[in-house]
């Protein structure tokens, strides 16, 4: 299933700039596929967007914000213990497990809001898996006093129960969706339906680089500032680029937050650690590069992992947040490019080096994250010791334990 | 002429409406659905809307992503969907008109499956969630094949993009009366005769609007105000109250069926 990219395109100089197109195209990734209802909306978010982006003032506010509420810039944290461990590359972490909520996901949240307060919207709605996207919505509509309503597939609630009480005590309201396999996919589809409802009064903050655009921009966009910290604190302290960077990939958004930057990088390479669940058979995993094939699903065409008719296949993962069936349009463009490369984590490998990483360092890593971790330690111990290596450590594990505990046959 | 214009024009010399009803292919299994469109088809719907069901239906309600749910569960596939409108071709020349997601008719290539569809016996193909922005490459295969492409147009739809929209639509123009999903509501939007005006403007194609309507008063209603009525959740309604007897849902889609198409006559 794996597109070949005629060498011609491979050979272009990579512009990140260019792309998306007018449309919302990462080459022949993304769009925008919705209902009618819906395809107003997304055109006037999209030139609100584009006005807000070349805004001075609502660049300065976001940057604001997301130094007071957030707790940026995130600090880049050399990882002794795990360095000396692995005896290869150095091993750097960017710690944005350290902002408020707990993730990346502030960043995306502030700026949305910021977007949808000036659209005059006063009512917000999020999808979430994990659950930080919705507590990181629920946490910037408390600050901005805006409604906020998230999804949360049933199972995903049971799996991330502390998270649907924070953001309960935060004002929100968490709805449970029942239909279809009860996680994120099907929390998106609610959360769309809902849109399609209530359009008029109503912005729904999507919490990934997905969707149509355009999502998959704007959230890049307002994750860029993790691989812009990166770039400076590491140059700053160690006077050169990376060799290599690593993030988990669901969705995608700290991922091509982090890489964006460096894209132009030719020496940086970047690698996306997708889900492997129990191993690459069908419905046991959410690899969407190892069985997936050209599609189009909630509002994208991209990698989703489908059967032969085109249903789309139920997925599975340890880690809530990457437990869905399509990737982002921009990675599979990069993919094609040959830019990015993906690899895959298993559950298994996931639950050891979560808690690896919590004994040789004291950080307790976000399953999500622990899979960028699981690919990571593989490359530091094949990499030279003057080669640097960073992770993009992109949630904290708090939110995880209970579920860990559980799986380990621990009583709290 | 296609199947689907003459079925507007031969309600429009009958002073009525036209009657556009909907039900989700193999809902709950094949045969008491093609039992279901049987007992529709025999009481005076002039268009059939087959849902071909699809496991993740965002613009749909409760009523139909449940109606998919069961589809899919009874066995309904690709291949299987295309079996049953052979079936409904043994017995009906009335207009067939697929109400589809577009990963179903993509993912194995386009063309294939509009060929395929023709070969059926489908007259048109609504695809939900393609915008004729996106829209190219199976407007071409369904011209090609001539088979018709069935556009949606939102109240929130405006004007500029009611004309993008007429300038690739054929068969007719679905005028879905409100902002939201499938579903069987209380009363008829407001607005609608605004609403069709606007869109003739644009395009002489038949105007039929559709969500939330479910009762021969609201047909009626809709009726006096465009050229087709769309009816789905109140019909896949009956089917889910009925599951326990399979063998009554036919018989109880015949009843409301006749029913509801005596409110579209002016």
């Amino acid at each position: 299933m794996t597109a070949t990219p005629s060498p011609a395109v491979a050979a272009e100089p990579i512009d990140r700039f260019s792309l998306p197109d007018a449309g919302g195209h990462f080459g022949r990734y993304g769009g925008v596929f919705v209902p009618e209802t819906l395809m107003t909306a997304l055109q006037d978010l999209g030139a609100v967007y584009e006005k807000a982006r070349l805004d001075p003032a609502f660049q300065a506010e976001l940057k604001n914000h997301l130094k007071e509420f957030a707790g940026r810039p995130t600090e880049l944290y050399f990882a002794e213990r795990l360095t000396r461990h692995c005896g290869g590359a150095k091993i750097y972490l960017k710690r944005e497990d350290l902002l408020h909520t707990g993730a990346h996901k502030i960043n995306n949240a502030l700026g949305q809001a910021l977007l949808a307060l000036r659209m005059g919207k006063k009512r917000i709605i999020a999808e979430t898996g994990a659950g930080q996207h919705g507590v990181a919505t629920a946490a910037v509509c408390a600050k901005f006093g805006l409604e906020c309503v998230v999804y949360m597939g049933a199972v995903d609630m049971e799996r991330q129960s502390l998270n649907v009480f924070r953001m309960r005590l935060m004002g929100a309201e968490v709805r449970a969706v029942t239909s279809g396999q009860k996680t994120l996919k099907d929390a998106v589809n609610e959360a769309m339906r809902d849109w399609v409802t209530n359009v008029r009064s109503t912005h729904y903050i999507l919490g990934s680089a997905l969707g149509s655009h355009p999502y998959p921009m704007m959230v890049r966009d307002f994750h860029r500032v993790i691989g812009q910290e990166t770039k400076a604190q590491l140059l700053a302290r160690e006077g050169r680029l990376p060799d290599e960077m690593i993030a988990c990939v669901g969705g995608g958004s700290n991922a091509i937050g982090f890489f964006f930057d460096f894209l132009e990088d030719k020496s940086v390479r970047l690698v996306g650690v997708e889900a492997g669940g129990r191993g690459i058979k069908r419905g046991e995993h959410a690899a969407r590069f190892e069985g997936g094939k050209l599609g189009i699903l909630q509002g994208a065409k991209t990698y989703i992992l489908q059967d032969p008719d085109g249903q789309i296949e139920l997925t599975h993962s340890v880690s809530a947040g990457l437990d869905y069936a399509a990737i982002g349009p921009e990675h599979a463009y990069y993919r094609d490019r040959q830019r990015i490369d993906y690899a895959y984590a298993c559950d298994d490998e996931v639950m050891e080096t979560f808690q690896l990483v919590s004994r040789l360092e004291g950080i307790i890593p976000a399953l999500e994250s622990t899979h960028a971790f699981v690919h990571g330690l593989k490359r530091a111990k094949a990499m030279r010791s003057d080669e640097i290596l960073v992770i993009n450590l992109s949630g904290r594990g708090d939110k995880d334990v209970n579920q860990v505990a559980k799986i380990l046959g621990v009583s709290l | 002429m296609s199947r689907i214009a003459q079925a507007f024009s031969c309600a429009r010399e009958q002073n009525r409406a036209a009657f556009v009803a909907y039900l989700c292919a193999g809902d709950p299994d094949f045969n008491t659905s093609l039992a279901a469109c049987r007992a529709l088809l025999e009481n005076g719907v002039d268009v059939l809307e087959l849902g071909v069901p699809f496991s993740d239906p965002l613009a749909d309600g409760l009523t139909n992503q449940l109606a998919a749910q069961r589809a899919l569960e009874g066995g309904m596939t690709a291949a299987r969907v295309f079996e049953f409108v052979k079936k409904i071709r043994e017995f009906s020349d009335v207009p067939v008109v697929f109400y589809t997601y577009y990963n179903l008719v993509f993912s194995n290539g386009i063309e294939a499956y509009v060929k395929a569809a023709k070969a059926a016996g489908v007259d048109g193909m609504l695809v939900l969630d393609l915008p004729p922005e996106e829209g190219a490459e199976f407007s071409a295969a369904a011209r090609a094949q001539g088979i018709d492409s069935v556009c949606i147009v939102a109240p929130t739809t405006p004007d500029a993009r009611i004309a993008k929209i007429a300038a690739v639509a054929t068969g007719f123009i679905y005028y879905v009366s409100r902002e939201g999903v499938t579903g069987v509501r209380d009363q008829v939007a407001v607005g609608i005769p605004e609403a069709v005006a606007r869109i003739r403007v644009h395009t002489q194609l038949p105007i039929a609007v559709g969500f939330g309507i479910g009762t021969r008063a609201q047909v009626a209603e809709v009726a006096a105000q465009a050229d087709g009525v769309v009816v789905g959740s109140a019909l896949v309604n009956i089917i889910k109250e009925n599951l326990a007897a399979r063998e009554t849902i036919a018989p109880a889609l015949a009843a409301k069926a006749a029913d509801l198409v005596a409110g579209t006559r002016r």
